[in-house]
């Protein structure tokens, strides 16, 4: 271990590693919990688009990658917001379009070719700079800042908008930052599990949690814990064996939730048992129709 | 609250107040005129069959729908200019109180608090706020269970707890009978009859009476986006009726 951490390219990979792993799931959870998984794809795949113009006008392929993905991501809350009949035709529509785009025009790029969009496609942790570093940093601590921020706003949001809005909450405005933090997490992590398989990093660790997971704060917790170590893992698991540090740590994800899954199914039937206790007597307060209830619930009068 | 109430609210004390109310839908008139009053401590139910307009009706009241003509208020202001959201309590009609991740029934019943907390963090008067609403629906032993490990009967209880840790003081429900077995039903008539003796309107959808009858203080039958005959001298409850009269204004505005 001490070998590994010997190299500078190694401490920035790890260092890149954590922050992904971290701020992945944390946004992931909210597409999750609104049956949207899917999302992260659509916006991985609108990104290429925004990394290829990157190479054709010789900037940062990151920072068109931020603009192009979080007006995808833009588009994509509106179709869905309004509700259209056809939102999943112009949803695969913008999917189709943003892959297409980026091939093109990287193929119109000075200087660079499909073989140049492989870093991104795939990731390439080992190649993270320490510049690199500092920009995934920072978008990395605004994706949590309001993730984790905004948590009890973004869950009544993604569990019932009605409910939302008549609590007064910007229901509009809170999903457009969704959108947006969903895009700008992707192209943080893009260099790392690549944009092919961002998605599974936004969506698996957060499955794997909540095969164990009964809380939603718990299962976000959850989920960020094993998106940081299959991110580790992974990367390390790149510098030993020569494979590219994405597939590693989409697979190692994928093994965490396989076996959580099985950890899931012994947890539930240890935790059975406890629903039959009675529950009248130890009730911290009585209230007008408490003594009523227990008697008509069915879990309870086993 | 805050300044937000204006001085109608002080001399005309009604929760909600609908005056010819119109909306389109689809392109078609789903509500056609509509008035309804609901005041402090009094329980109205609004019935009528598929597509009458209920449920349309109570999401117009709420705001959660554009108005092609007419006006809401509540608490004596205008629906555009109301901010006091925390007093008001809703329930959407929903089969469910699960999503895509598992959330305690506590986590789920918290969101009602967020018109209180805002961007502030959740405290210990919010925690309490919540307990006490999962109590009154006879919840309080299943707070950490998982809401997705619960009946249909019991995630709709979750619901209404959720609008009722917001401690409201008007309560509007969308079918809120709708998966609940008749057991349970008595149960949340208890509920809501102790809400309305706190002081609280409710307006709720209503598919049959139920255990309901008895708690009902003015009956609201909707026909086609509009009131069919108000129902006056079937239950005289504890306001009576002035707020029918009020109700029977301009009915065929």
């Amino acid at each position: 271990m001490n070998g590994l951490l010997s190299h500078e390219f190694m401490r920035n990979a790890l260092l890149a590693a954590i922050l992904v792993g971290v701020a992945a799931p944390a946004v992931g959870i909210y597409l999750v919990q609104r049956r949207q998984a899917i999302m992260g794809d659509g916006i991985g795949h609108v990104a290429l688009t925004g990394v290829a113009l990157g190479f054709l006008f010789q900037t940062s392929p990151v920072w068109t990658a931020v603009v192009v993905s979080a007006l995808g991501a833009v588009a994509m809350e509106l179709i869905r917001a309004h509700g259209h009949a056809r939102g999943d035709l112009a949803l695969a529509m913008l999917f189709y379009g943003g892959m297409a785009g980026g091939a093109l025009i990287i193929s119109l790029a000075p200087g660079a070719s499909m073989a140049s969009l492989n870093t991104y496609l795939w990731g390439s942790i080992l190649t993270v700079s320490r510049a690199d570093l500092l920009v995934m940093a920072v978008l990395a601590a605004l994706v949590c800042a309001i993730c984790f921020g905004l948590r009890r706003q973004l869950f009544a949001v993604c569990q019932d908008e009605a409910f939302a809005r008549v609590t007064g909450l910007p229901v509009r405005l809170l999903n457009l930052l969704l959108a947006v933090t969903a895009a700008v997490t992707v192209t943080v992590a893009m260099r790392v599990v690549g944009l092919l398989l961002v998605s599974a990093l936004m969506v698996v660790p957060v499955a794997a949690a909540q095969r164990v997971g009964r809380a939603f704060a718990l299962t976000q917790g959850l989920a960020v814990v094993i998106g940081v170590l299959v991110c580790l893992g992974g990367t390390v698991g790149s510098y030993y064996v020569d494979v590219p540090s994405g597939p590693a740590i989409v697979v190692l994800a994928m093994a965490a939730f396989a076996s959580l899954a099985v950890a899931g199914s012994v947890l539930a039937k240890l935790r059975s048992p406890r629903l039959s206790r009675s529950s009248a007597s130890d009730r911290p307060r009585t209230g007008t129709m408490a003594a009523e209830v227990s008697v008509r619930e069915p879990q309870e009068s086993r | 609250m805050h300044g937000m109430t204006t001085p109608t609210a002080l001399t005309v004390p009604t929760a909600l107040t609908m005056r010819a109310v119109h909306v389109v839908r689809g392109g078609r008139p789903v509500l056609r005129g509509l008035d309804l009053t609901v005041r402090p401590g009094e329980i109205v139910a609004l019935l009528g069959g598929n597509g009458s307009g209920k449920s349309t009706a109570v999401q117009a009241a709420v705001g959660a729908l554009p108005l092609a003509a007419g006006r809401v208020e509540l608490f004596g202001t205008p629906l555009p200019r109301f901010r006091a959201w925390k007093r008001l309590g809703y329930v959407p009609q929903r089969s469910t109180a699960a999503s895509g991740v598992p959330a305690t029934v506590r986590e789920v019943a918290a969101a009602g608090r967020l018109a209180h907390h805002r961007l502030l963090p959740f405290r210990r008067v919010d925690a309490d706020a919540v307990d006490a609403a999962l109590d009154a629906v006879g919840l309080l032993d299943r707070a950490d269970d998982g809401v997705e490990s619960l009946s249909g009967g019991q995630q709709q209880r979750v619901l209404i707890a959720r609008a009722l840790a917001g401690r409201p003081d008007l309560l509007v429900m969308d079918e809120p009978l709708a998966a609940v077995d008749t057991a349970q039903q008595q149960v949340l008539a208890d509920a809501v009859a102790a809400e309305a003796f706190r002081g609280t309107a409710v307006l709720l959808v209503l598919h049959e009476l139920g255990p309901m009858r008895g708690l009902i203080d003015r009956r609201v039958v909707l026909d086609a986006g509009r009131e069919l005959k108000p129902d006056t001298g079937c239950c005289p409850g504890p306001v009576g009726s002035p707020a029918d009269l009020t109700a029977t204004i301009g009915l065929l505005a």
